[in-house]
């Protein structure tokens, strides 16, 4: 194997350990910190089903931000969908062997990185032109947007252009990741670049705004059924300063029970 | 301290997103709490010596505690979803009071001290230092904050800068500083049962001068209540609605709905108070310190039924947070919780808005009206924003909105309602919610009213409107204020319950003569 290709290797399985390990803390953060009060926001769900729904909505609509502007909507949902069904597309290069059937359905899925361009493409002009956003933005925020540029248009290059990759080759090692029969790959530049940003991002997503993507799910505003005067909601810490009277001004205004 | 000058806004055509003027509503923000005010609260009476090291620890320790501050700190993508929803911002044209950026305040510091990023790479993720510029920051825009929710209606992760603002409002706390208005109520509150500071006797009397009042005017005597034991409802409501106009036509009106219905019910001396101040400033502690006088009060007085009054803050910390904090609700299976809820009435609501409570009679026809009583009107409903987007009613999705405009809509031949895209869950806080009705504040609170003035305005213009109803202490306090600014009447604003009150029709009293004529029917 090639120097390139061990290192190549090597980052794989160091931004897949950050990945894993470091989103694993935070959705465990999020899961054991507890929501004290109720706190859902309206249009409130009034049962369990709702809240599902309204999940789904936002997940897959973008039902709020639908509400809130058609722009940033428009752009983001391009954005993201695109990114998914490429993606899944993605699949077929991890997949050991030959291809079942299924992904003759998916070899159009090419066609969303287009999308998935003129989103991001969007959402950075909306960042650098619309003065209040532009106002709110921090380095990091534009850099996000220029690293999946980036990875988005050289894939493009690399599927709809003369700049192809090899990609047998590009299937053997990305397999070879999978079942450990390490392998070479292609060393064209964008090829690596492309790569290469998509670690950095796997290695940055717990540590950065990507972790919006598990943080949707445990915002309380978003998952909480509106039911409070149904059934008694109460977290461990208020429990157990229940259980002991230690509300703090117990000493000072000592009233009451 | 002269006020400081500034140009009431003109109110627009068409409400537009203004552009950006960076620092015109930096200040000092609000009056600070003194000593006096702060220690009974538990926090230190001025800015302690080690307050960085203190503020610090305190952020750790509150989004350990609360899940809404963690995620909602991480999550944030800066897409810029809400940063025309804010009506202090639009009516300032202050950045820093775009949600996002009002909530960078708290993120920035939380990035440097907590994240990784941001300890390592601060200018790159936009982190930033807790100094006395940032603290002073904080002290000014949190306080520019109504804790509305609106921003959280259009965030694509549901965001609440309500829950940043009173994490920070709670770190300001804990290092020495508070806002005087909130905490020297908040004594009050805690001590006596009222953020007036009313005592019993005075409340009494306040209480008989309105019976007497009323027994005047319509020659009913109806009955004002005061720690009758055995009563079935406890009325819990905001103070102001003993003393302040208009709020006090709407405790006429509670009082004609509850003496028709024929049901005891009575307020209480002890807990004689709606509006719970420790939401503002973030504390569950003093919030739920507050809420325990109520707690006392419906086991003392053995109701079985508590009715809320009309209040934005109390009716969501009533709806949303009394079953927690002090059990008036259902469901418990605790002792704490169940000790109350074996004494309240588990076929209704527990607790009831007044808006349900009326709004049930009048489902049912046990109130009567005179419509045309309400003739002269031509209303529009003002949605308060805390019952708008943190609380239901009926228990029918979206009932907070429905409920209140039947009732009116029962009492009055005219109504209308303002631009879709300020009522309901997109309501327009009225500018004056979570601390913010306090004189030292009035700059940003005409600011900030001018959304909902816009709003009116149009409805002015196009059908007439000359009342605006509200179902909130502070919304009626504060348009009575602000409404006089944008050329409005000020006593076009009222309580819902004053519609149904002017419109209601009483049953023939019982004089001593028809008593007289029943007994002899009876003997014969």
């Amino acid at each position: 194997m090639s120097a390139i290709s061990t290192i190549f290797t090597a980052l794989f399985y160091l931004s897949l350990a950050i990945f894993v390990i470091g989103t694993a803390r935070k959705i465990y953060q999020y899961w054991v910190t507890p929501a004290p009060l109720k706190i859902p926001i309206a249009p409130t769900p009034l049962t369990q089903t709702g809240v599902v729904m309204r999940m789904a909505r936002e997940v897959v609509l973008f039902e709020s931000l639908f509400k809130a502007n058609k722009w940033t909507w428009l752009f983001g949902w391009l954005f993201h969908f695109g990114l998914l069904l490429v993606l899944v597309r993605h699949a077929r290069y991890f997949w050991p062997g030959d291809l079942p059937e299924i992904f003759l359905f998916v070899q159009p899925f090419k066609y969303a990185a287009f999308a998935m361009v003129i989103g991001l493409i969007g959402l950075m002009g909306r960042r650098i032109f619309v003065e209040r956003i532009r106002y709110i933005s921090a380095p990091s925020d534009y850099l996000m947007l220029i690293m999946l540029l980036i990875i988005g248009i050289s894939g493009a290059v690399m599927t709809f252009t003369n700049n192809h990759t090899d990609v047998i080759m590009v299937k053997e090692f990305a397999s070879g990741l999978i079942t450990f029969n390490w392998a070479d790959l292609p060393t064209e530049v964008h090829f690596l670049v492309h790569l290469f940003l998509v670690f950095v991002l796997m290695a940055i997503f717990p540590i950065s705004k990507l972790l919006h993507v598990p943080g949707i799910f445990f915002s309380p505003t978003l998952n909480q059924v509106d039911d409070a005067r149904k059934k008694r909601h109460i977290s461990p810490w208020a429990l157990k300063q229940e259980q002991e009277h230690t509300v703090k001004l117990q000493q000072t205004l000592g009233k009451d029970e | 301290m002269a006020a400081k000058e500034f140009d009431i806004p003109v109110l627009p055509t068409y409400l537009e997103i203004p552009e950006i003027k960076e620092g015109i509503m930096e200040g000092d923000g609000p009056f600070k709490s003194s000593e006096e005010f702060q220690n009974p609260l538990g926090f230190p009476g001025e800015k302690v010596d080690n307050w960085q090291e203190v503020a610090i620890e305190k952020m750790g320790e509150l989004k350990s505690k609360y899940r809404s501050v963690q995620v909602f700190l991480d999550s944030c993508v800066k897409c810029g979803a809400c940063t025309d929803k804010c009506h202090y911002f639009l009516g300032s044209s202050d950045p820093k009071n775009m949600p996002v950026a009002r909530q960078d305040l708290f993120r920035s510091v939380y990035r440097r001290h907590f994240t990784f990023a941001g300890k390592y790479f601060p200018k790159l993720v936009g982190a930033k230092e807790l100094d006395d510029k940032m603290l002073d920051d904080w002290y000014n825009y949190f306080h520019q904050c109504s804790q509305c929710r609106r921003c959280s209606v259009f965030c694509p992760y549901g965001i609440d800068t309500a829950e940043i603002s009173m994490a920070a409002r709670e770190v300001l706390d804990a290092v020495g500083v508070g806002q005087k208005y909130c905490n020297q109520i908040l004594g009050k509150a805690i001590t006596i049962g009222n953020n007036l500071g009313l005592p019993e006797p005075a409340l009494r009397d306040t209480l008989l001068d309105l019976e007497e009042e009323i027994e005047e005017e319509t020659g009913i005597a109806i009955k004002y209540p005061l720690d009758v034991k055995g009563a079935e409802i406890l009325l819990i409501t905001p103070s102001a609605d003993f003393f302040a106009e208009p709020h006090i036509d709407g405790l006429i009106g509670y009082g004609k709905v509850f003496h028709e219905d024929g049901v005891s019910w009575t307020m209480s001396s002890y807990a004689s108070e709606g509006a719970n101040f420790g939401m503002f400033i973030g504390s569950y502690d003093i919030m739920r310190k507050a809420a325990l006088r109520i707690r006392k009060a419906a086991l003392d007085l053995e109701v079985s039924r508590v009715i809320v009054g009309e209040c934005g803050h109390a009716w969501r910390v009533a709806y949303s947070f009394w079953n927690t904090l002090i059990g008036v609700g259902a469901g418990a299976t605790d002792e704490f919780g169940l000790k109350l809820q074996n004494q309240l009435d588990s076929r209704y609501p527990q607790p009831q808005h007044i808006i349900e409570y009326t709004h049930d009679l009048i489902q049912r026809n046990i109130l009567k009206f005179d419509k045309s009583a309400n003739d002269d009107r031509i209303v529009t409903f003002h949605d308060s924003c805390n019952v708008a987007r943190a609380t239901n009613m009926g228990g029918i999705p979206n009932g907070q909105f429905i409920l209140p405009r039947e009732v009116i809509k029962a009492v009055c031949n005219n109504y209308v309602d303002m631009e879709r895209s300020t009522i309901k869950e997109a309501t327009f806080c009225c500018g004056a919610g979570a601390g913010l009705l306090t004189d030292d504040l009035m700059e940003i609170r005409i600011k900030g009213a001018m959304p909902r003035m816009q709003a009116l305005k149009e409805v002015e213009k196009s059908d007439g409107v000359n009342t605006l109803v509200a179902i909130c202490a502070i919304c009626k306090s504060q348009f009575s204020k602000v409404l006089p600014k944008f050329d409005f009447d000020p006593y076009m604003i009222v309580s819902a319950h004053q519609l149904v009150s002017e419109a209601i029709i009483m049953k023939k009293p019982q004089t001593d003569d028809s008593a007289a004529q029943i007994a002899e029917e009876v003997t014969e």
